[in-house]
């Protein structure tokens, strides 16, 4: 009886995972098919892989969301960084108006959010384009950073940071020696986060981005109603399988380091 | 932390000024382009659009597809979130692989690519040919909106339901137990109240997106269903009507508050009754 349940849960929790996984398995599928029309399997080939870097239009999309995203994500850090540090000593109402600010991006809804942007950027008359999308990308990628920074600065203990000061470091040196190594987990965590929301970002720069620069997104969307170039796919594919072996190996890397250290301290 | 009050408030300034500058003063904007008109002049008219006939179905249809396809959400997430804290093996691998990898492969191939799962000759209807059954029509219908829209958002309701039930105390749980209570009683007695404040937070993350999206109806309603996003959308991008695009927004922004408000006043109930 038991034996049986457990059966039916795994299989729930195996149709779920199909579900989501389904579109992204065909997508794949179809990045190897020679017919353009999908839906119809015009046997195999690696032809969208080779005509891919002869396509410029596709290079300069691909180019630009991964500049966007690096950019947004690293300034993101470092501003977001600043400002827990600010916001963490801050009184707790001007705490709370700060966290509910920073709350805002997260809550509000992507149009609302791109839209705004829109508007800002027409009354000053600020020429659409890369810029404004990264201002845009930064503006939302900062609260993840905020949000996985914040808890861990906070119950950090004070009296490490006051012992360097006390044994002669100056401020600067004893942040980056005690205190930084702290939270360096949940900066990282909360990069990468901002990272993957600024390469997964449509809406957004959908309303940011003007006529001339196009980031995948964008130019998937503006191929959606003539059908979607089979370069697309191939491209998407690739990031994909990329994504999913380093995660692969980062995983094996810190189980591996995790047995070590349990073998050192046994 | 005794870093000097004047270091870091040098550092926190340059958030503050962002934060001003491209979250509080964009909001501010929209909400003066909605209550003017294109001479500057204050209206109330670009809010009142909304009871314009195409105004109020779009928010109707935006409303009951972003409602059904929450309910959806909540149905299939929680027994998923109970059985994975049940087979008490790390989850976490487990639940990065199911929520977060998808995301790699960009959201709107995603949702495209249900078009060639769900029309007239795609997939799902080669095989249901197959083993000789009527073929359906899905692709442009709601039913195709509300797949797409839970597809796309399910992990915002998994994560938040996962964490509140993995917090359960399990001597809770089997306190209950010794105490008499079934297995019935125990799920509607201790469990599913103390996970509701996960399943409140799942319904914020999910209903606001669902509610103002219009990707998903563009790609899986054909062009034929306008939800009330579709709307906001062609208003901006080309109409070029922004008084009227933002007083749409405004009302947006009703619904979102109300969101908001809603699941922080259950919250703290949780937490003053905990």
């Amino acid at each position: 009886m038991k034996k049986k349940t457990n059966g039916l849960k795994k299989l729930y929790i195996g149709l779920i995972f199909v579900f989501m996984y389904a579109p992204i398995a065909l997508l794949i599928i179809q990045s190897f098919n020679k017919s353009k029309s999908r839906g119809r399997w015009g046997g195999f080939t690696l032809q969208w892989y080779a005509s891919l870097f002869q396509d410029a239009s596709i290079g300069e999309a691909f180019t630009n969301t991964i500049l966007l995203a690096l950019l947004s994500s690293v300034i993101s850090v470092v501003l977001g960084t600043m400002a827990c540090i600010c916001i963490g000593r801050m009184k707790k109402q001007t705490r709370t108006l700060m966290m509910g600010i920073t709350n805002i991006p997260m809550l509000n809804a992507d149009i609302v959010t791109g839209v705004s942007f829109m508007l800002l950027f027409l009354t000053l008359r600020i020429q659409f384009g890369f810029g404004t999308i990264l201002l845009a990308h930064i503006t939302f990628n900062i609260p993840y950073v905020i949000l996985s920074v914040m808890p861990r600065y906070r119950e950090l203990n004070p009296h490490i940071y006051e012992a360097a000061l006390d044994l002669g470091a100056s401020p600067a040196y004893a942040f980056f020696h005690t205190v930084l190594p702290e939270i360096m987990p949940a900066i990282l965590s909360g990069g990468l986060m901002a990272f993957t929301m600024s390469i997964d970002d449509f809406i957004i720069t959908h309303f940011t981005a003007g006529a001339g620069v196009h980031t995948l997104s964008t130019k998937i969307y503006s191929e959606v109603k003539l059908g979607i170039k089979p370069e697309m796919y191939a491209l998407s594919a690739m990031i994909f399988i990329t994504v999913l072996v380093l995660l692969c190996l980062v995983n094996r890397v810190q189980g591996d380091l995790d047995l070590k250290a349990k073998e050192a301290r046994a | 932390m005794i870093i000097r009050r004047k270091t870091a408030g040098l550092l926190g300034t340059p958030y503050i000024v962002w934060a001003a500058a491209f979250i509080v003063i964009p909001l501010i904007m929209v909400v003066w382009y909605g209550l003017t008109d294109e001479h500057g002049a204050f209206t109330l008219a670009n809010v009142a659009a909304i009871a314009d006939p195409a105004h109020s179905k779009a928010l109707l249809m935006a409303l009951i597809l972003s409602l059904i396809a929450t309910i959806v959400c909540i149905l299939l997430a929680y027994p998923l979130c109970l059985f994975l804290v049940q087979s008490q093996q790390n989850s976490t691998s487990f639940l990065t692989m199911l929520l977060i990898v998808p995301m790699w492969m960009n959201f709107l191939l995603r949702t495209y690519a249900w078009q060639s799962l769900l029309e007239k000759t795609g997939i799902i209807n080669t095989a249901l040919r197959a083993i000789g059954l009527q073929p359906l029509r899905m692709i442009n219908t709601n039913g195709a909106i509300v797949l797409g829209m839970v597809y796309n958002f399910l992990p915002f309701m998994i994560l938040p339901v996962y964490n509140a039930l993995e917090k359960i105390d399990q001597n809770v749980v089997n306190a209950a137990q010794d105490l008499g209570a079934g297995r019935r009683e125990t799920f509607t007695k201790v469990i599913f109240p103390l996970s509701l404040p996960g399943v409140v937070s799942g319904i914020t993350m999910v209903f606001i997106p669902a509610l103002t999206t219009f990707v998903v109806s563009s790609l899986l309603g054909g062009g034929k269903i306008l939800l009330i996003g579709n709307v906001i959308e062609q208003e901006f991008m080309l109409a070029y009507d922004w008084n009227l695009g933002s007083g749409l927004s405004l009302v947006l922004l009703v619904f979102i508050i109300i969101n908001v408000v809603v699941s922080a006043l259950i919250e703290r109930d949780e937490e003053e009754r905990a």
